[in-house]
């Protein structure tokens, strides 16, 4: 098995790769042509888009003026990096990344924690975990909005009570960025977590209780097995956890379009592009919008990649 | 969940198979054989919507069907409430090519862009004199795009100035004569009551900016057939300072009320209808939908004037019939389009839905009259002639946000916005700046 694991894992120095058994090489040429059609449809599928995109975002195209289409090189690419929307759009996406993915990984770590440990009623629990993660995005959006919302919302009702009136009952959420941004955070914080604790949940279950024991029996407190034992042990499936929320999150779209639709500075990358693209339809400097929320999403991956070490081949193990 | 035994997954499967092969057949019908050919119109909200019995859109469809001996039939299908929203729904289907795009109501705002882009199909050259026979010249203009007809007007909108009499007299206004903006403003600010005007982010601010400018002789597009690279800008002029001037002054004073900023025209009716309400620019929809004390109060006259002794331009707004690149029939869609504006049609649908119409001798019925007492339906057609389209531009629908994001909110609206406002649309136009 070690071979197999070692050969899948395709990075050997020249002298092993010499080395590599039949077997091994049979083994790799068997992988190929069962991966191959669909790695080859995968390809077809993606790139062509994508370099039809980066095609198109050479150019100052609108669809409904076709004659206009002019190949401006890469000033596309000069404007959105120098216009203070990209900047204001990146900004609100970050702020949405961070703080989700920080909230996300502290709660769907504490909820993994306590599925793991949780022996009756497991599997309802597990059910009931997965719940939000299984409603549509734009039903969850709009259930927040009308939440929140002065005329159908509860929330400003309970914070009012609850603060013995301290708390305006006529709060506008949706009038600010950051009273906006909060809302859309803690939609997109309720949805996904589950997602998070599922994969964290997956981590723990690869935690050698025999060395937990072990640290317990040496007298270790809750926090040294937490941060020496657990932690370290589950690095693999930790890193593919930040690495799919982070790029999820990297493309928000649905819960601010619904909430704000992008009013008061709530526009994300993602909204921008559509809006070029979609109501301007200037597919050119859509693209252009397009592929540059692509670099960002290949940057933050290559980062967790090389930087962290993810390997995504053996997520799981350490 | 139990799996479903094999037989009857099997009957699930040939069910599911039998409900998309009919869905496609509905979709795919191309009517090429005997029958009456079957026509969609894409129609904007109006008082039926889909329901044939409330004397909408939806009415004459049926009306028309009938009427034409079994050559077509004539199936609506609504589009979403917001222009913006109507606009994204036909332009994606036209660029993609749907044949299902026989007839459209489209908001003038953005016919010059779908004609411009090739999407219409021509009016056939014998139906052009029909098309335009008895209208009123703003709902021809805006139907016209590079010198040629590429759409048939449908029913045409104009903006009143609507006051109450009361108010006017205490003001004292002369309304049989025209007033000026800035008469208005002082008139408000006497009598402590409020002036309702359309100033939130959206189309309507445009509409207003744009009555303000082409009111002072000025015009936002001086080339509107240009490419964008060549468009020439009049914003930064004396008119559009004019304008300027007078959107601070509304806002500023207080006579705009107190949420100017976002007030579009539910928002200023319902202020005009409150008892701070002295006067109100809106369309003709106006008198239906006042339900403050006493109606008879109520009076509307021409829009005001930016620049005293020159006469204003009304905001023209409505909507226009166009027939699709790619419908399969459009020889019958311009047939079903003549019908649907026929004198008869034009003067019903003005009285059933309150949008009036584009031809002038409807505005000689006892039904209109009836639904637009004393006098309105005289002042809606003597607006009418003197109404100013926005700008028929292909890029009208990108100039319009840009115009209204550098003019919000109004009460920062300075002498240097109209400049401002300029270079910023010149500049995204131009691919350097985002919207």
């Amino acid at each position: 098995m070690t071979t197999v694991a070692e050969a899948a894992k395709g990075e050997l120095t020249p002298e092993e790769q010499a080395h590599l058994s039949d077997r091994a090489k049979g083994e790799r040429r068997l992988g190929w042509r069962l991966a191959g059609p669909a790695f080859i449809i995968m390809l077809l599928v993606t790139l062509y888009p994508i370099g039809y995109a980066v095609y198109l975002s050479l150019f100052n195209y609108r669809l409904t003026d076709p004659a206009g289409k002019k190949l401006v090189w890469l000033q596309n690419y000069a404007t959105a990096l120098t216009d203070s929307l990209f900047w204001q759009a990146f900004v609100t996406t970050l702020v949405i990344v961070i703080v989700t993915l920080i909230v996300e990984l502290i709660l769907g770590m504490a909820i993994a924690m306590v599925m793991h440990r949780v022996v009756w009623p497991r599997r309802t629990l597990r059910t009931i975990v997965l719940i939000p993660y299984a409603i549509v995005t734009v039903v969850s959006a709009f259930s927040w909005k009308y939440a929140a919302q002065i005329d159908t919302g509860f929330f400003n009702h309970w914070l009012h009570t609850l603060t013995f009136g301290g708390f305006s009952e006529t709060y506008n959420w949706f009038g600010g960025r950051w009273s906006s941004l909060a809302i859309i955070c803690l939609s997109e914080i309720w949805k996904t977590t589950p997602f998070m604790s599922l994969l964290l949940l997956a981590g723990l279950a690869q935690v050698d209780s025999a060395q937990e024991e072990a640290a317990k029996v040496d007298g270790a407190t809750w926090w040294q097995r937490l941060t020496r034992v657990i932690l370290p042990n589950m690095k693999a499936a930790l890193m593919v956890a930040l690495l799919f929320r982070t790029l999820d999150a990297v493309r928000i779209y649905d819960n601010p379009y619904v909430m704000t639709g992008g009013a008061n500075k709530t526009e994300t990358l993602s909204m921008l592009v559509g809006t070029e693209t979609v109501s301007r339809v200037e597919i050119g400097m859509g693209s252009a919008l397009a592929v540059i929320l692509f670099v960002i999403v290949l940057i933050i991956a290559f980062v967790f990649v090389k930087l962290f070490k993810v390997d995504l081949t053996t997520s799981g193990r350490s | 969940m139990k799996r479903l035994r094999p037989p009857r997954r099997g009957i699930a499967l040939a069910a599911a198979m039998l409900m998309a092969t009919t869905g496609l057949a509905a979709c795919g019908r191309s009517n090429s054989g005997s029958g009456p050919a079957h026509l969609t119109w894409y129609i904007n909200p109006d008082v039926g919507n889909a329901d044939a019995s409330k004397g909408g859109q939806a009415t004459l469809a049926k009306e028309c069907s009938d009427a034409s001996n079994g050559k077509y039939r004539i199936k609506v299908q609504l589009l979403p409430n917001s222009a913006s929203d109507q606009r994204i729904q036909l332009l994606r289907r036209l660029a993609g090519g749907d044949k299902s795009m026989d007839l459209m109501s489209v908001d003038p705002a953005f016919v010059s862009e779908f004609a411009a882009a090739g999407y219409f199909a021509p009016v056939p050259q014998k139906m052009v004199a029909t098309f335009k026979q008895d209208r009123v010249q703003s709902s021809i203009d805006a139907s016209t795009y590079d010198g040629k007809l590429m759409s048939v007007p449908f029913w045409a909108n104009t903006q009143l100035l609507w006051y109450k009499k009361s108010i006017a007299k205490k003001a004292g206004l002369d309304m049989s004569k025209p007033v000026t903006w800035d008469q208005l403003i002082k008139g408000a600010q006497q009598t402590k009551t409020q002036i309702g005007v359309q100033a939130a982010l959206y189309e309507g601010y445009s509409v207003w900016i744009n009555a303000l400018v082409t009111g002072a002789g000025g015009k936002i597009v001086e080339n509107p057939n240009a490419t964008y690279e060549n468009i020439k800008l009049g914003l930064d002029s004396a008119a559009g300072k004019d304008a300027a001037r007078i959107i601070h002054e509304v806002a500023s004073t207080g006579v705009g009320g107190p949420a100017v900023g976002s007030s579009t025209e539910t928002e200023s009716l319902n202020l005009f209808i409150s008892k701070k309400g002295g006067f109100l620019v809106n369309w003709p929809y106006t008198y239906g939908a006042y339900t403050g004390k006493d109606k008879s109060d109520v009076a509307a006259t021409m829009y005001p004037e930016t620049v005293k002794g020159k006469d204003s331009r009304p905001p023209y707004g409505g909507i226009q019939l166009a027939v699709g690149k790619d419908s399969q029939h459009p020889d019958l869609a311009y047939q079903a389009a003549a019908c649907i504006t026929n004198q008869k049609h034009q003067a019903d649908y003005m009285a059933a839905s309150g949008n009036p119409a584009s031809r002038k001798g409807a505005y000689n019925t006892a039904e209109v009259k009836k639904a637009f007492p004393n006098g309105i339906a005289a002042e809606i057609r003597k607006s009418l002639d003197a109404a100013a389209a926005r700008p028929l531009t292909p890029y009208w629908g990108d100039i319009s946000t840009a115009l209204q994001q550098t003019f919000s909110p109004p009460k920062s609206v300075t002498q240097k916005t109209p400049a401002k406002a300029q270079n910023f649309i010149l500049n995204v136009l131009n691919g350097k700046a985002l919207l």
